[in-house]
C-alpha cells in the first residue's frame, strides 16, 4: 500500500546509503569479527525478523506527508486530534465486575471516588451466554467472571446511584448486546437522563466471538441482523453511544500475533460496515459510532506500529472502498487494554512491571482510553488492593513521565515508521485474503481465521517451551515464592440470584411478559428492526434468559466445528 | 511389540469459550505421540464422563479459567466413580487458586498445571502416570 513508482533515489538517499555502507565496512563488520551478536535472528513477540539498524534506507518509499501528516488530519498516523493528550488524557476505564450487582456497584463508585474517568462492565459467564443465574447451565459460573445481570431489577441495582447523564460506560457483552444494552437505555430513562447526551461503548462485536473467544448464542446471519439493528437504533436514538467496540483484543489473547490481530479486526470492521450497507444505511450516519479495542502486548515497538497501522487502513478503507466523505468517519478510536494472557502466575508483582510497559505503548500508540490488568489476574478476579495499583500506573504514566507533553513522540523514527509500513502491509495482504474468500462471514465458517490463529499460538508456546522466548519467573530467573491473596466469590451470589429471580417472577405481570415475548420472537421470523421489541420486554422485566430463547427459538444455536 | 498409545481426552466443562490452551496442550499431546480427542466447548461433566466412557481413555485433561472449577471439578469426579473409571487419570489446567488446590486433589484430580507449566512438563507427567502399575 505504500509502494512508490518512482525508481530513481533522491541525492539525500543516494548519501545515505552510501555512509551507510561505510559504516558497515568500517564500524560494524570489525565489532562483529571481535564479538557475533547474542542472537542470529531477532524477532518481535509475534516472531516477526526485527533488523539491526534502520535508517533512511528503510524508508525509501515512505512519503511524510502521504504516510505521516499531522495529527487530526488523514491517514491519522500520529493519532486522531490534533492536540491528543496534551489536550485531553485518554479515558482511564478499568474493566470491573464480580459477584452481584450490588458488589459491582460498590466497586464502581470506589473506582469513580479514586480518579477512575469512566465504567466498563464485566459480566459473568452466563450473562454473556444469555442465560439467566438459575439456569441449570449457570451453575458454579454465577458472579464468577464478572457481575450476573438477569434482568432490568439487576440493571438498576449496578447503577443505583451513579447517574448515567455524568458518566461513560462501557458493556462487554456480545451475542445478548441488545438486551443488555436496552437494560442500560431503560435504568438511563429511569433516571430522566437524555438518550442524546448519554454516551458509553456497546462492545457488541460477534465476529471475534466466532474467531476467538467463542460467546456466541446463534448462527453468524441472524447475530449479524442484531448488531445492525443495533446501528440503525443507535444512529436514531443515541448519537453518542459508541454502538461497537471491533475487537483485536480477544484475537490476540486467543493465541494471534499483532499482525493477525490488526488483520482480523479490521476486516471484522470492514464487514460490519458492508452489512450496514447493504441494509441501507448511510455510511456517514452509523460509521462514526463505530469503535475499536486493541490488545497491549509485551512487545513496545510492534504494539506502537500496530496503532498507528490501524489509523491508517481504517482512514483508507473508509474512504476508498466505503467512499465516507464525512471525517468523523475516518479517525479510528480506539480502547486498549494490557495483554491478560502476558501476565504470570508465577512472581506475580513483576506484572506490574509488565502492566506498565504496555499501558505505555497504548499511550505513545495514540488510545483513546485504557485498561491496566491487576497483578494478580493470572490467579483470580483482581483484589481492590491490586485494582488500585493498576490504575495507579495509568495515572503515574498521565501525570509523571511526560510521554504526554508532546503529540506522537515516535513519529519520524526509522524504525517505528518502517515497522508501521509493514504491520499495515501484512494487514492488507490478509484482508485480501479474507476479500476472495468473501468477507468475513465466510472465512469464519471456513475456519480460516480460528486456523490461523491456532497455529501462531502453537508457534508460540512451542518457542516458549523451548526458551527461545524468555518469560521472567517462567523459564528463566524463576526462584521459589509464597502463595498471594486473591479475591474468592462464593456460591453465596448464585443463591441470592436465585433468589431475586424467583420474587421478580413472581411480582411482575406474567401476562405481560408473555405477550411482549411472543411479539419478539414474530418479529424475530420477519426482517423488522428487533430493538424496540427487545426494549418493550427488558420494560415488563422479561429476564435475559427468556429473551435470548425466544430468538434462540427462531434463530437456533450455533456450533463451531472444533479444530485442534 | 507395538506399544499401545495413551489415550487421552481434552474437555472444556463451563460456559467459558478460552480454549487457547485446550487447543495448545491438544496438539502439544498428539506431537508426542499420544491419541488425543477434544471434546470442544461447553460439555457438561455428563459429557465428559461419557465421552471418555466411549473413547475409551487413560487421561482426562479439563481446561477451566472461569473459576467454576469447585463445581465442576467435583462433580466429574463423582460421575467417574459411579462409572467405576477411577483408574482413569484426571488433570486440570486452568487459572486454579492456590488455596484450591488441596480439595481438588482430594477429590480424585492427579494433577493441576497452573499458567506457565510447559507441555514437556504434561507429557512427562503423563508418561510417568500411565508408566506406573496401578
Amino acid at each position: 500500500m505504500n509502494d512508490s513508482s518512482n525508481s530513481k533515489k533522491p541525492d539525500h538517499l543516494a548519501a545515505s546509503s552510501s555512509r551507510l555502507r561505510a559504516w558497515e565496512k568500517n564500524t560494524l563488520e570489525p565489532t562483529l569479527a571481535k564479538s557475533p551478536e547474542r542472537q542470529k535472528e531477532f524477532t518481535t513477540i509475534s516472531s516477526y525478523p526485527i533488523g539491526r539498524l534502520y535508517t533512511q534506507a528503510d524508508l525509501a518509499n515512505w512519503d511524510s506527508t502521504r504516510d505521516l501528516g499531522f495529527p487530526g488530519e488523514p491517514p491519522y498516523t500520529r493519532g486522531i486530534h490534533a492536540t491528543m493528550h496534551r489536550g485531553r488524557l485518554w479515558t482511564m476505564r478499568q474493566f470491573a465486575g464480580f459477584g452481584s450487582a450490588e458488589d459491582t456497584n460498590q466497586r464502581f463508585r470506589y473506582l469513580l471516588s479514586h480518579g477512575q474517568t469512566g465504567l466498563s462492565t464485566a459480566f459473568d459467564l452466563p450473562t454473556l451466554m444469555g442465560y439467566d443465574s438459575d439456569h441449570a447451565l449457570s451453575e458454579g459460573e454465577v458472579g464468577k467472571c464478572g457481575v450476573a445481570i438477569s434482568s432490568l431489577a439487576d440493571m438498576e441495582v449496578l447503577f443505583d446511584q451513579i447517574p448515567l447523564a455524568g458518566v461513560t460506560t462501557s458493556m462487554t457483552i456480545n451475542s445478548p448486546a441488545a438486551v443488555i444494552w436496552a437494560m442500560y437505555l431503560a435504568v438511563a430513562e429511569k433516571q430522566g437522563a437524555d438518550w442524546k447526551k448519554i454516551s458509553g461503548t456497546l462492545q457488541n462485536d460477534i465476529l471475534k466471538e466466532y474467531i476467538a473467544q467463542k460467546e456466541y448464542i446463534y448462527p453468524p446471519e441472524p447475530s449479524m441482523r442484531l448488531v445492525i439493528d443495533t446501528f440503525e437504533f443507535g444512529m436514531k436514538h443515541t448519537p453518542k453511544f459508541n454502538v461497537i467496540s471491533i475487537s483485536g483484543y480477544h484475537i490476540r489473547e486467543a493465541g494471534s500475533t499483532a499482525i493477525q490481530e490488526l488483520a482480523f479486526t479490521l476486516r471484522d470492521g470492514m464487514e460490519y460496515v458492508e452489512w450496514a450497507i447493504r441494509r441501507g444505511l448511510p455510511v456517514d450516519e452509523f460509521a462514526p459510532q463505530l469503535s475499536f479495542f486493541f490488545n497491549a502486548q509485551n512487545d513496545f515497538f510492534e504494539e506502537i506500529a500496530k496503532y498507528r497501522a490501524a489509523r491508517r487502513i481504517w482512514y483508507k478503507a473508509m474512504t476508498d472502498r466505503y467512499k465516507s466523505v464525512n471525517p468523523r468517519s475516518w479517525a479510528l478510536r480506539f480502547h486498549t487494554q494490557t495483554a491478560g494472557c502476558s501476565l504470570t502466575a508465577q512472581q506475580p508483582m513483576n506484572n506490574v512491571v509488565r502492566t506498565a510497559i504496555q499501558a505505555l505503548a497504548g499511550v505513545l500508540g495514540g488510545t483513546q482510553s485504557l485498561h491496566t490488568n491487576s497483578l494478580d489476574e493470572a490467579w483470580a478476579l483482581p483484589t481492590e488492593f491490586a485494582a488500585t495499583i493498576a490504575l495507579r500506573t495509568q495515572q503515574i504514566i498521565a501525570h509523571e513521565t511526560g510521554v504526554t507533553n508532546t503529540v506522537d513522540p515516535l513519529g519520524g523514527s526509522y524504525f517505528v515508521e518502517a515497522l508501521t509500513n509493514e504491520v499495515e502491509n501484512g494487514a492488507w495482504d490478509y484482508v485480501r485474503r479474507i476479500d476472495a474468500m468473501g468477507g468475513m462471514v465466510r472465512a469464519i465458517e471456513k475456519s480460516y481465521p480460528q486456523r490461523e490463529i491456532a497455529e501462531a499460538s502453537y508457534r508460540y508456546q512451542m518457542a516458549v517451551d523451548k526458551k527461545e522466548k524468555v518469560i521472567v519467573g517462567v523459564n528463566d530467573f524463576v526462584t521459589p515464592e509464597k502463595p498471594l491473596e486473591v479475591l474468592q466469590i462464593d456460591e453465596a451470589v448464585a443463591h441470592r440470584q436465585a433468589e431475586r429471580l424467583r420474587k421478580l417472577r413472581s411480582e411482575r405481570s406474567t401476562a405481560d411478559v408473555e405477550r411482549r415475548l411472543t411479539a419478539l420472537r414474530k418479529a424475530s421470523k420477519g426482517s423488522e428492526n428487533l430493538m424496540p421489541y427487545i426494549f418493550d420486554a427488558v420494560k415488563a422485566y422479561a429476564t435475559l434468559g427468556e429473551i435470548c430463547e425466544a430468538m434462540r427459538t427462531v434463530f437456533g444455536p450455533y456450533e463451531e466445528v472444533a479444530i485442534t | 511389540m507395538l506399544e499401545k498409545k495413551i489415550r487421552v481426552l481434552i474437555a472444556k466443562p463451563g460456559l467459558d469459550g478460552h480454549d487457547r490452551g485446550a487447543k495448545v496442550i491438544a496438539r502439544a499431546l498428539r506431537d508426542a505421540g499420544m491419541e488425543v480427542i477434544y471434546t470442544g466447548l461447553r460439555q457438561t461433566p455428563e459429557m465428559i464422563a461419557s465421552a471418555a466412557a466411549q473413547e475409551d481413555v487413560d487421561v482426562i485433561g479439563l481446561s477451566i479459567l472461569s473459576g467454576a472449577h469447585n463445581t465442576l471439578c467435583p462433580q466429574l469426579m463423582k460421575l467417574l466413580h459411579e462409572k467405576g473409571m477411577d483408574d482413569l487419570t484426571v488433570l486440570v489446567g486452568g487459572i486454579i487458586p492456590e488455596a484450591d488446590i488441596p480439595a481438588l486433589k482430594r477429590s480424585g484430580i492427579a494433577e493441576i498445571f497452573l499458567p506457565g507449566t510447559s507441555t514437556q512438563d504434561i507429557i512427562d507427567f503423563i508418561h510417568k502416570r500411565q508408566a506406573q502399575p496401578r
